[in-house]
C-alpha cells in the first residue's frame, strides 16, 4: 500500500517538474528542473519495479543503522575533494587572473566557482560529516536505531539533491548573493524539508534512547539542527519573482537586509561549524583518546553559554557601515564574552587528553584531533580579536579575514572530520584497523603545512592591505591606488594557493587510505548491536 | 566556585554516566577560564554603558562617552578640510599657469593630484598613468597629447571630459567609418599608408604606399593634415610618432580606419571633483613627464 502513495507522490513530482521545465524562465531553473524530474522519474521506475514484491520482514531494531553512516562517510570524503579542488582552482585565479578563460565566462570564472567553493566545503563537506558523524554518534550514545527507518536515507539522498541543485544553480548564475546562502528559493524550500526531516530523525532517536541522560555531543548536534533551521528560513524569506523562474526578491532590504544576512553568516559559523563540529569532537575525541571527558561541568556551562552568545554577534561584520552604533556595539561585545565560552570547548578537547598524552607521539589520528581543537583555540580568539572595532577597521574587507575563516575550516572542521573518517571507516567496514597509519602521518603533515601557508600568507596579504588602504601622506592624502594593492598581493596569493594543493593533497592521500583500509585491511566481526552502556 | 583545595585531576570521580564506554569527569571549572569570564562580562556591562549599545523603543542609549562613527568621520573630515582650507583655496583662484610657478602650491597639488588621481582616473588610465592601449585609454606619461598638453588643455579634458553626453562643454570630434565610405581596395591602400608615416611597423604591403597618397590626402589630411601630425584642435592623433592610442599593427590600424574610433572620457567637474582637485590633478598630469 504504502509503495503506491508512493508511485502516485513520485509520479505526480516528475510531471510537474517537467511542467515547469516546459516553462522555465531561465536556464539554471530549467537545469534544476530537469534534475528533479529525472531523480524523481528514476524513483518512480525503481519503485515500480519492487513493487509487490515479497519481503522478508527481519528485525533491525536490535541493530544499528550504520549503511546511511557508510553512504555519509563516503560522500563527506568526495565532496572534501570536490570543495578543495575548486578552492585550489579560484585560489589560482586570483593568482593568475588569465585563469579566467575567455571560453568558460559565465560558467567557471571566479565570481560562479566562488560560492560553489564555499558552499562545497561548508555545507557538501562539511554538512555530510555532521550528517553521517551525527547518525553514529547518536546512535552509539542513545543504544537505539535510527528513528524513522528509512527517513535517514531519505534526508541522506534529499541533501545531496540540495547540494546538486545548488551548485548547478550556481555555475548558471541563479543565487541570491547572500554569502552562505546563496541558493534561490527552491532549493532553500527542499532544503527545509530535508531538514525537518533530519530533526525528526535525530529527535526521535534521542526520544526512545535506551540511556539515562542525552549525551553533550548530541545537546549540539541538536542545537545545530534546530538553529540552522530557524537561520535558513529567516534568512531565506523571498518572493519568487516568477513561479517558473529562479529568481526571487528578498523580504527585507536596505541595512535591514545586511543585518539579517549576517546574523544568518554569522551563525552558520557558530552553529553548523563550531556547535555541530564540538558535538563531533566530543564524541570522537574522547572515544579515540580511551579517556573520560575531562569536566562534565565545563560541558554544561561552555555549552549554554556558547549558544545563548553567538546568536548575537553577528552584527560585528557590519563595523562601520549603515549600521546604527547602537547594533554595532553590542555585537563587538556579545563577541568578546564568547571568547571564554569557545574556550570551554577546547579545554575539554585538549584535557580529555591528559593522561593520554603520548598518544600523540603514537596516533596520528588523536595528533590530527589535537591540531584541530588547537586550531579551534586559535580561530575562537582571532575572532573575537577582530570583532573589536578598531581592530576591525584595519581586518575588514582584506584577506585577513580570508586567512582567520580558512584557519577555522581548514584547520578545525577539516581536521576534526578528517580524524572522524580515520575513526569511522575501520568500524563502519568492519575492519581491523586502518591500512596505513604511516598515510595518515603524511596526510597530518602536508595538511598542517598547508594551513600555516595559508593562514600565514593571508595574514600578512590582509594586515598589509589594510595599512596601504589607510597610508595617507604629510597633507592627509591617499598614497595608494586600490591597484596598487592588488599588485602587492600577488607573491602570498601564490603561496596561498600551494598551502591549498598542499591541503588537497592531503585529502587526496586520505582517500587512498580509506579506500584501501575497506578492500585490504582484515576483515573482523561486526559489532553493530545496540546495547545501553553498563 | 567556592574555595577547594586542589586535588589533582585524577583524584575527581566520573559523573557516573556512561555512554558507548564515554565517561565524564567531574573536574570543576579550571578557575582561570571561569575568571576571564566573569572579567569579560563586568567588560562587557561597562564597556554597553559608555558606548551607545541598548536599543530602546525609538532610539538607543547613546552612551556616557558620546561616541558616534558618524560624528568622528565628520570630525575627521572637517578637520582635513579645515587643514587644507587656506592652500585649497589658493590653489582653485591663481593662474592655473601660475600654479608650477609656486613651489610650495605645485608640490601640494602634485601631492593631492596624485590621490585624487588614484582614486577617479587610475580605473582607466592604470594606477602608474601609463594608459591601456587594449582599452584606448590614452597613456599621460609620454609628451604625446591628444587635445594639447598644457595645463590649460588638460584642466578642460579633466573637467568636461571627452565626447560624453553629460557635459555640453565636452570635447568633442568624431572619425568616420571609412569602412562605409571607401572601397575595400582603398582602405588596404590608406592603412598601409598610415602604416608607413610611423617608425614603429613597417607597411604590411610597401607596394601600396605610393598609389595611396591620394586616397589619404581626399579623406585624411583635414584632421590628420598633409603631414601626418595630426590636429589637437580636433582631437586628431599624430599618425608620425611611434605612439599609438590602439595599436599600430596592422589589424588594428585597418580596424580603426574600417570601423573608427570614439574613446568617450567623463567630466570630472561638476558634483565629482572641486575646482581645487580638478587644479590639483591637472597639475600632476602635467607634471608626469609629457606637460607642455
Amino acid at each position: 500500500m504504502g509503495n503506491y502513495i508512493k508511485l502516485i507522490a513520485l509520479g505526480l513530482v516528475t510531471l510537474l517538474a517537467l511542467i515547469a521545465a516546459n516553462y522555465a524562465r531561465d536556464l539554471a531553473y530549467l537545469v534544476n528542473a530537469l534534475t528533479v524530474a529525472l531523480v524523481a522519474g528514476g524513483l518512480f521506475l525503481w519503485t515500480l519495479r519492487h513493487t509487490d514484491e515479497p519481503s522478508a520482514e527481519v528485525d533491525l531494531s536490535g541493530q544499528y543503522m550504520d549503511g546511511v553512516v557508510r553512504a555519509g562517510v563516503i560522500a563527506t570524503a568526495m565532496w572534501a575533494i570536490v570543495g578543495f579542488l575548486v578552492g585550489v582552482t579560484i585560489a589560482f585565479q586570483l593568482a593568475f587572473p588569465q585563469l579566467n578563460f575567455e571560453w568558460a565566462q559565465g560558467y567557471a570564472n571566479f565570481g560562479r566557482l566562488r560560492p560553489l567553493h564555499t558552499s562545497a566545503v561548508i555545507f557538501a563537506f562539511g554538512g555530510n560529516a555532521l550528517i553521517a558523524t551525527s547518525f553514529y554518534v547518536v546512535q552509539r550514545t542513545s543504544a537505539a536505531r535510527l528513528w524513522g527507518g528509512n527517513l535517514a536515507w531519505f534526508v541522506f539522498w534529499g541533501y545531496q539533491l540540495v547540494i546538486v541543485l545548488a551548485a548547478t544553480g550556481y555555475l548558471l548564475g541563479a543565487t541570491q548573493s547572500r554569502e552562505y546562502a546563496e541558493p534561490e528559493w527552491l532549493t532553500d524550500w527542499w532544503l527545509t524539508i530535508v531538514w525537518v526531516a533530519y530533526l525528526a530523525v535525530f529527535l526521535g532517536t534521542i526520544v526512545k534512547r535506551r540511556e539515562p541522560h542525552i549525551y553533550v555531543a548530541n545537546w549540539f548536534y541538536l542545537s545545530f539542527i534546530i538553529t540552522v533551521a530557524m537561520l535558513h528560513v529567516v534568512n531565506n524569506l523571498s518572493i519568487p519573482v516568477s513561479i517558473f523562474g529562479s529568481k526571487s526578491v528578498s523580504l527585507f532590504s536596505g541595512v535591514q537586509d545586511a543585518m539579517t544576512q549576517w546574523w544568518y553568516g554569522h551563525n552558520a559559523v557558530g552553529f553548523f561549524l563550531t556547535a555541530g563540529f564540538l558535538g563531533m569532537m566530543y564524541y570522537f575525541v574522547p572515544k579515540q583518546a580511551e579517556r573520560p571527558i575531562y569536566s562534565y561541568k565545563l560541558s554544561i556551562i561552555h555549552f549554554w553559554a556558547l549558544i545563548f552568545i553567538y546568536i548575537w554577534a553577528g552584527p560585528h561584520h557590519l563595523h562601520y557601515t549603515a549600521l546604527p552604533d547602537w547594533a554595532s556595539t553590542l555585537g563587538m561585545v556579545f563577541s568578546i564574552v564568547l571568547w571564554m565560552p569557545s574556550w570551554g570547548g577546547m579545554i575539554n578537547g585538549l584535557m580529555t587528553l591528559s593522561g593520554a598524552w603520548d598518544k600523540l607521539r603514537t596516533d596520528p589520528v588523536i595528533r590530527m584531533m589535537v591540531i584541530a581543537v588547537g586550531f579551534y583555540g586559535m580561530s575562537t580568539f582571532e575572532g573575537p580579536m577582530m570583532s573589536i572595532r578598531a581592530v576591525n577597521s584595519l581586518s575588514h574587507y582584506t584577506d585577513w579575514t580570508i586567512g582567520h575563516v580558512h584557519s577555522g575550516a581548514l584547520g578545525w572542521n577539516g581536521m576534526i572530520t578528517f580524524g572522524a573518517l580515520y575513526f569511522l571507516v575501520p568500524r563502519l567496514w568492519n575492519r581491523e584497523a586502518l591500512y596505513s597509519l604511516r598515510l595518515v602521518s603524511w596526510h597530518f603533515w602536508l595538511a598542517t603545512i598547508g594551513i600555516i601557508l595559508y593562514a600565514a600568507s593571508m595574514w600578512v596579504t590582509g594586515i598589509m592591505e589594510g595599512l596601504m588602504w589607510r597610508e595617507v601622506d604629510a597633507n592627509g592624502f591617499l598614497v595608494n591606488a586600490f591597484a596598487d594593492t592588488v599588485a602587492a598581493k600577488f607573491p602570498m596569493y601564490v603561496v596561498r594557493g600551494l598551502g591549498g594543493v598542499l591541503y588537497l593533497g592531503g585529502a587526496i592521500i586520505m582517500c587512498y587510505n580509506l579506500v584501501m583500509t575497506v578492500k585490504r585491511s582484515p576483515a573482523v566481526e561486526a559489532t553493530n548491536s545496540t546495547v545501553p552502556a553498563e | 566556585m567556592a574555595k577547594q583545595p586542589q586535588k589533582k585531576k585524577e583524584e575527581y570521580e566520573t559523573t557516573g554516566h556512561e555512554w558507548d564506554g564515554i565517561k565524564e569527569l567531574n573536574t570543576p571549572l579550571p578557575r582561570w577560564w571561569l575568571w576571564t569570564f566573569y572579567i569579560t562580562i563586568v567588560w562587557a556591562i561597562l564597556y554597553t554603558i559608555a558606548y551607545p549599545a541598548w536599543p530602546g523603543i525609538k532610539s538607543a542609549t547613546p552612551g556616557l562617552l558620546g561616541w558616534s562613527t558618524r560624528a568622528n568621520v565628520a570630525a575627521e573630515i572637517a578637520q582635513a578640510e579645515q587643514a587644507n582650507a587656506a592652500i585649497n583655496e589658493r590653489l582653485a583662484s591663481v593662474e592655473l599657469t601660475a600654479i608650477t610657478d609656486d613651489p610650495e602650491l605645485s608640490s601640494y597639488a602634485a601631492d593631492a593630484g596624485a590621490a585624487v588621481f588614484k582614486t577617479w582616473c587610475a580605473q582607466c588610465h592604470g594606477s602608474g598613468a601609463a594608459g591601456v592601449q587594449a582599452g584606448g585609454y590614452p597613456n599621460l606619461l609620454d609628451d604625446a597629447w591628444l587635445w594639447g598638453g598644457t595645463i590649460e588643455d588638460i584642466h578642460t579634458t579633466i573637467a568636461h571630459g571627452i565626447r560624453n553626453e553629460e557635459d555640453p562643454d565636452a570635447r568633442w570630434s568624431q572619425m568616420p567609418a571609412f569602412g562605409e565610405i571607401l572601397p575595400p581596395e582603398e582602405v588596404e591602400q590608406v592603412v598601409n599608408y598610415v602604416m608607413s608615416l610611423s617608425p614603429s611597423y613597417e607597411p604590411k604591403d610597401p607596394s601600396l604606399v605610393e598609389a595611396s597618397a591620394e586616397v589619404y590626402e581626399i579623406n585624411c589630411v583635414a584632421c590628420h593634415l598633409e603631414d601626418g601630425t595630426g590636429d589637437q584642435f580636433q582631437g586628431a592623433p599624430n599618425l608620425t610618432d611611434a605612439i599609438w592610442l590602439y595599436g599600430g599593427d596592422y589589424q588594428t590600424v585597418k580596424e580603426t580606419v574600417v570601423n573608427a574610433r570614439f574613446g568617450i572620457m567623463p567630466p570630472m567637474g561638476g558634483a565629482d571633483l572641486s575646482e581645487a582637485e580638478i587644479r590639483a590633478v591637472a597639475t600632476y598630469v602635467h607634471q608626469l613627464g609629457g606637460g607642455e
